[in-house]
Order: structure tokens, then C-alpha cells, then sequence
């Protein structure tokens, strides 16, 4: 292996200081203890204490991950089934269909596909009178469609790149097909259903647009108080819970990439 | 095998394919149609705000009356290209930064890769929002870049960096750069680097090794890498409201203004289709490549 080059090298180090040095100085400024945001005026953690006692905060919270458990989940289960059907039942009527459905929802922008949504339920509620009020269930219905898509493409490549030999073996030695996807399928491609999960509760959480077109007075999101808080400007206590959400993220990340190295060397 | 599927596997073969093709007719097709329906409609001030797509006695009741406004206010057709514009800027300064991050990320020994691309995807588990929000404390006049170019003196007078378009590529650009750099390192892993090392053996240049050889193996992944970033940032709302300004004209922010703060419906529905037939090409383009690819990894 060549030792690489000094313009590849200077381009690294710049990319990786222009990704890392905003996360950096918004940690940096949450321990501020001045209100102007900017402003160094010492050291301090009051604005972490303050954010625990906003109930707003708490509520909006509590909202997203129970938005954020409830469609990861229900996304895992239908991006397995298209992810499955579209890599293990050969060519069948309406294929194509079902694949550009699966795949479009990633690549449309926000806001069409809130603004879309949004009229269905309006349409839904004119025609039979659900749903009545908007709030966790149609958010919870939106997120699920586009993070379906996510899973859809994980499983689907773990199963194109997996052997379908243990399968087949399975199904000759008598096994029979329910029981060969309960016990030999689903085990294997289990790590791309949690990824799709983990994927999955993460795009939930951070969805403003879609959420804000969909939801209805009185269910404000965690990524929709924050906005309506930024919109004002630079605030200390959104740096104190940014921070908390980047140091959540880092740990979580940095613990799942130990495991899987370690279960990689095994 | 057909032999052996036996009812009770039939059926659930049945379910499986049914759930997600139902539950994505639903909520992903048929609001197209209804967006294209209201696109047709007049706004009136009634709960929903827009006429039924059938008068009383039952004739249709459509219009192209907002197609019409869209192409005649050149308000519209200015934002339309100035999005493309922004989207085009943000995708290429995505892939100048990305392109040699992603070959050096491919070049470099396993145990370092890993480390690399676990940073390039970290942020992108971080908010969105809170990404965007960060460069509001960098670049705002007494923000963090401000504060330092004073600070050593370069220069006396804060400058002017929020609420312009230059915020807004950097704030697009610093959003998409991983879209760019995983589809790019994807094909440039896959690379053998053994035969640019030959063809400069051979005494070809290094230009003509990269034009030769990296060049059409990138190929694949450039494309896919291009399609991911100009698509959504065509549609973005957030940045452009938190960096670019209350003035900057983005084809989203006209979408999310005209719906909410104007309540004209059937406009903003006449706005969405208009993006989206602007759209599509690169869309059905992306969906062909990602689909050779699969069969390509298959």
C-alpha cells in the first residue's frame, strides 16, 4: 500500500474538521454560562438543569419516541415483508410497482410528501371520518412509510448478498417454508432488521417537515419545539440539548461499532 | 418446490407481498393523486379550503387557473431555477470535497477505514435540524468565525455571512457531503489499486490513470452520489429558512408559505407537481442505477 498523497491527506483533515468543528463549538457553548449565546461568560451547566425543568420540552420529548418506538417497529415488520418478497419471490405481477413504491419515498422531498399525506387525511376524515384529530397516529403513519423504505433496501441487500443455499438445504431435508423462514431465515438477517430499526427510530426522531405538516394543535414534536425555538436564533439552552443528543448519538454509535468489530474478529 | 408449499404458506406468502403493497398504495400513491386532484381545484374560504372536484349537478368542476398563475408570476419561475441553481452548487462542492475524501477513506489500511467511515456516518445519526442550527452560532455576526477573525486581528468589523446564499450552500453542502462520500466509496473500495499502480508503472501519467482507470470505476458511484444529494436539497425547507434568510427564495419555502401562512391549497398542490415533474427524471434515473447495482452485487 502506497502511503497516500499530501492533497488527499490536507483534503481529510479539511473534511473532517468541516463536519466536526460546528458539533464542537455548539458542546462548547452549552456550558456558556452567559445568556447571550455567543458570548463566553465562564463555565457553567445551568442551561442542562433548566432543560429538565421545561415541561414542554419533556412533553414534546415523551411524544417523539413514543412516534419514533411505535413506527420503527411497524416499519421493521412491512420493510422486512418488501424487502423479502422483493429478493426471494422472483419476477411477479406488480414487481416493478411495488419496488419504485418502496424505493421513491426516500429520494422525494419533504415537502411534497408532507404536504401529500397531509390532504389524504384531510380527504380520509371528508370521506369516513378518520382520522378525527391529527397527531401521534398520523405521524406515526407518515414516518412509517418513508422509514419502511430504509429497511426495505437493508434487508433486501443482506438477503441478495446471503447464500440461498442454507435455505434451499433446509427445504430438502424436509423443512417446511414457514418454518425454514422462522428458523433459518429471520435469524440470519436479523443485524439488517436492527439496523433498520436503529435507522429507522433515528429518521423519526428527526423529522420536522413531515411532522409539521401532519400533525394537528397540540402534538408538537421534540424536532418542532426546537424550530420554533431556532427560528428566533442561536439559543443556550437548544446548544445544552444538542449537546445531549450529540453525546447520546456519539456513545451509541461508538459502542455498536465495538461490538460489530469485535464479532467481526471472531 | 411448488409441491411443498402447502395452504397455510401460500397464504402467508400472500400476506407478506399484500401488507406493504397495501399500506404503500395508501399512503404513498394515492396522495399523489389527491395532491394532482386539489392541484386542479379552486381556493375558497371553507373547511377544506378548496372546491370539490364535482359541481352539484355532477360535471367537473377543474381548472388549470393555478398552472396558469404559476407560469405567468415570475416570481415562481425565478425560484424554480434558483433552487436548481443552489441544488447544483450544493451537489458540486459535495462531490469536489467528497471525491478525494472518499478515495482517500478507500486507500487507506482496514483498521483506519472503519474508524473514517464510522465519523462520516456519525452525523448524520445527529438531528438535521441541530446540524443546520449549528452553523447558525458559527456564522451569525458575533458567531464563533466572526469572533475568531477578530480576535486575531484579520479584521475589525464583523462580517456578513449569515442570511445569505453562501450560508445556504455551506449549510446544503455540509448536510449532504455523507450522501456524496458512501455511494463514491462504495465503488471506489471495489477498486483494484493495483492497476493505476501498474499503469503508472507503464509511464502513463496521473492524470491519465485517473482518466483511465479511477474515472470509469468511480462512474457508478458519482452518479448515485450526485442524485442523492441535488434531489433532496431541490425540496429543502429547513436550511434555507435558518441560514439563507427570510428573503431567500427556495421552491420548499414557497411550498410550505403558500400552504400554511397563505392557505392557498390547490397553489401549493400546483407548486408540489411542478416540482416533481421537475424531478423526476433525476429520480427514475437514480432508481435505474440502484437498481443495476444490486444486480451487479448479485
Amino acid at each position: 500500500m502506497k502511503a497516500q498523497s499530501r492533497f488527499i491527506l490536507t483534503v481529510l483533515a479539511f473534511g473532517y474538521a468541516f463536519l466536526y468543528i460546528p458539533l464542537a463549538s455548539v458542546v462548547f457553548y452549552s456550558f456558556n454560562a452567559s445568556r447571550l449565546a455567543t458570548v463566553w461568560g465562564g463555565f457553567s451547566t445551568r442551561w442542562y438543569g433548566a432543560l429538565f425543568e421545561n415541561q414542554q420540552v419533556l412533553d414534546a420529548l415523551y411524544l417523539s419516541l413514543k412516534i419514533a418506538i411505535t413506527s420503527a417497529t411497524l416499519a421493521t415488520i412491512l420493510g422486512t415483508m418488501s424487502g423479502f418478497v422483493l429478493a426471494r419471490f422472483g419476477r411477479f405481477k406488480g414487481r416493478t410497482l411495488l419496488s419504485g413504491m418502496v424505493t421513491s419515498p426516500m429520494v422525494m422531498p419533504e415537502v411534497i410528501t408532507g404536504l401529500s399525506l397531509l390532504l389524504l387525511f384531510v380527504s380520509l376524515q371528508q370521506l369516513i371520518g378518520w382520522p378525527g384529530q391529527r397527531g401521534f397516529s398520523t405521524i406515526t403513519i407518515a414516518h412509517t412509510t418513508f422509514s419502511l423504505a430504509y429497511v426495505a433496501i437493508i434487508v433486501q441487500s443482506r438477503l441478495i448478498a446471503m447464500d440461498e443455499s442454507l435455505e434451499e438445504a433446509a427445504m430438502d431435508l424436509g423443512g417446511r417454508p414457514l418454518r425454514v423462514v422462522f428458523d433459518i431465515t429471520l435469524p440470519l438477517i436479523a443485524p439488517a432488521m436492527i439496523a433498520g430499526w436503529l435507522l429507522s427510530f433515528t429518521l423519526s426522531l428527526d423529522d420536522l417537515v413531515i411532522a409539521s405538516f401532519v400533525s394537528g394543535p397540540g402534538s408538537t414534536t421534540l424536532p418542532m419545539y426546537i424550530f420554533s425555538k431556532v427560528k428566533l436564533g442561536v439559543s443556550p439552552d437548544i446548544n445544552a440539548l444538542a449537546s445531549i443528543i450529540i453525546a447520546v448519538v456519539s456513545i451509541g454509535v461508538a459502542l455498536a461499532w465495538l461490538v460489530t468489530r469485535r464479532s467481526a474478529k471472531h | 418446490m411448488a409441491s411443498s408449499l402447502d395452504k397455510n404458506t401460500e397464504l402467508w406468502r400472500q400476506v407478506a407481498v399484500a401488507a406493504p403493497y397495501l399500506w404503500l398504495l395508501i399512503f404513498f400513491l394515492a396522495p399523489f393523486a389527491i395532491i394532482l386532484k386539489i392541484s386542479l381545484a379552486d381556493p375558497i374560504l371553507a373547511q377544506p379550503p378548496y372546491t370539490p372536484s364535482f359541481d352539484s349537478d355532477g360535471s367537473p368542476t377543474f381548472t388549470l387557473g393555478n398552472y396558469a398563475f404559476l407560469l405567468s408570476d415570475k416570481l415562481y419561475a425565478v425560484t424554480y431555477l434558483r433552487s436548481v441553481l443552489m441544488a447544483l452548487v450544493t451537489t458540486t462542492l459535495c462531490l469536489l470535497l467528497g471525491f478525494p475524501m472518499a478515495y482517500g477513506i478507500a486507500r487507506s489500511s482496514p483498521s483506519t477505514r472503519s474508524l473514517l467511515l464510522l465519523l462520516i456516518v456519525l452525523p448524520f445519526w445527529i438531528s438535521f435540524l441541530l446540524r443546520v442550527y449549528a452553523w447558525m452560532g458559527l456564522m451569525s455576526n458575533y458567531g464563533t468565525i466572526n469572533n475568531f477573525l477578530i480576535w486575531t486581528g484579520l479584521i475589525d468589523q464583523p462580517l456578513t455571512i449569515m442570511y445569505t446564499d453562501f450560508a445556504t450552500a455551506v449549510g446544503l453542502t455540509y448536510s449532504y457531503l455523507p450522501f456524496m462520500i458512501l455511494p463514491l466509496y462504495a465503488s471506489l473500495e471495489r477498486m483494484d489499486i493495483d492497476l493505476v499502480e501498474a499503469a503508472q508503472d507503464l509511464g502513463a501519467s496521473r492524470a491519465r490513470a485517473f482518466w483511465d482507470i479511477t474515472w470509469p470505476l468511480a462512474k457508478p458511484g458519482t452518479i448515485a452520489g450526485c442524485l442523492l444529494v441535488f434531489i433532496p436539497a431541490m425540496g429543502e425547507y429547513v436550511t434555507p429558512y435558518l441560514l439563507g434568510g427570510p428573503d431567500s427564495l427556495f421552491i420548499g419555502r414557497v411550498l410550505f408559505d403558500e400552504f400554511f401562512n397563505n392557505r392557498d391549497w390547490p397553489l401549493a398542490s400546483a407548486v408540489a407537481v411542478v416540482l416533481l415533474l421537475i424531478l423526476i427524471v433525476p429520480i427514475i434515473f437514480l432508481q435505474r442505477a440502484q437498481a443495476r447495482d444490486q444486480e451487479t452485487v448479485a
